[in-house]
């Protein structure tokens, strides 16, 4: 057990949980968000009443966690797809940290616009 | 007559025979050899193009994303409306081969994601596995379609 946990306790092992957690979690999220832009099928005022609601704080953080998501899945994502097809490299040690720091870059530029 | 029913086998012969039995045995075995090494074949080759497939999108939907995110940031400044939206996307071939690409993308990387944490998580393989993610892809796929129609009409 402790050494399982020692294994697990790595930044990369964090960085494995945070892909997989926000895939799903976007996976979740995307028949609800392509419901929503559907909604302009009935005409743009049934979208825009639909937009009105999500002008509610509440309904704001959750869009701003959905861009943190989507901000880490990305990182994530180009970070897996150079450690695969790139020539290791030095810099690729830091590549967590990029994709950490773009990530919350992403979500709080959205959530200074947002705000 | 007699003597050529009842006659001993040479030496020559029982290997003859020996050779004949041992090479229909290994017939037998090598057919199913082959046929499991077909089995695992296809199985690696659908594994590799799942693998392709999963890497490919993901290159697609990196642009994507990236375009999306900055799109997003851009658009809700002032608030999101429908007019805005609309005004974007009506009409607009150009969003709209964007947006294809992007429903066409996840569409396929969503599912093959999904399929392995489906199968790690609760050990679950083989052909239910493979139509629940099928039935996922096409149900995005559909929706996704819907919703590029909805903002380009």
């Amino acid at each position: 057990m402790r050494t399982d946990f020692r294994a697990r306790n790595h930044p990369a092992y964090w960085a494995f949980v945070v892909h997989r957690a926000s895939g799903v979690l976007l996976s979740l999220f995307l028949p609800l968000h392509f419901w929503a832009l559907s909604q302009a099928l009935q005409g743009a005022a049934r979208l825009d009443a639909l937009l009105r609601w999500t002008e509610q704080p509440l309904v704001k953080f959750g869009e701003t966690l959905l861009v943190l998501l989507l901000a880490a899945h990305l990182t994530g994502g180009l970070r897996l797809l150079m450690l695969e097809f790139f020539a290791w490299r030095d810099w690729q040690k830091s590549l967590l940290a990029a994709a950490a720091g773009v990530t919350l870059v992403a979500a709080m530029m959205f959530l200074l616009q947002v705000a | 007559m007699m003597n050529a029913e009842c006659r001993v086998e040479s030496d020559g012969e029982r290997v003859v025979r020996a050779a004949r039995l041992r090479s229909s045995l290994i017939t037998h075995h090598s057919s199913r050899i082959t046929q499991n090494l077909r089995t695992m074949f296809v199985n690696i080759r659908a594994q590799v193009l799942l693998w392709a497939a999963q890497r490919i999108s993901a290159a697609v939907l990196a642009l994507c994303v990236v375009a999306h995110l900055i799109t997003m940031i851009y658009a809700v400044r002032n608030g999101l409306s429908a007019a805005e939206i609309l005004g974007r996307t009506r009409g607009n071939p150009g969003w709209f081969a964007f947006y294809a690409a992007f429903v066409l993308a996840v569409s396929i990387h969503a599912p093959i994601g999904l399929r392995s944490v489906l199968a790690e998580i609760f050990d679950w393989r083989g052909r239910g596995l493979e139509w629940t993610v099928f039935v996922i892809g096409i149900a995005l796929a559909f929706l996704g379609f819907r919703a590029v129609w909805a903002v380009f009409l």
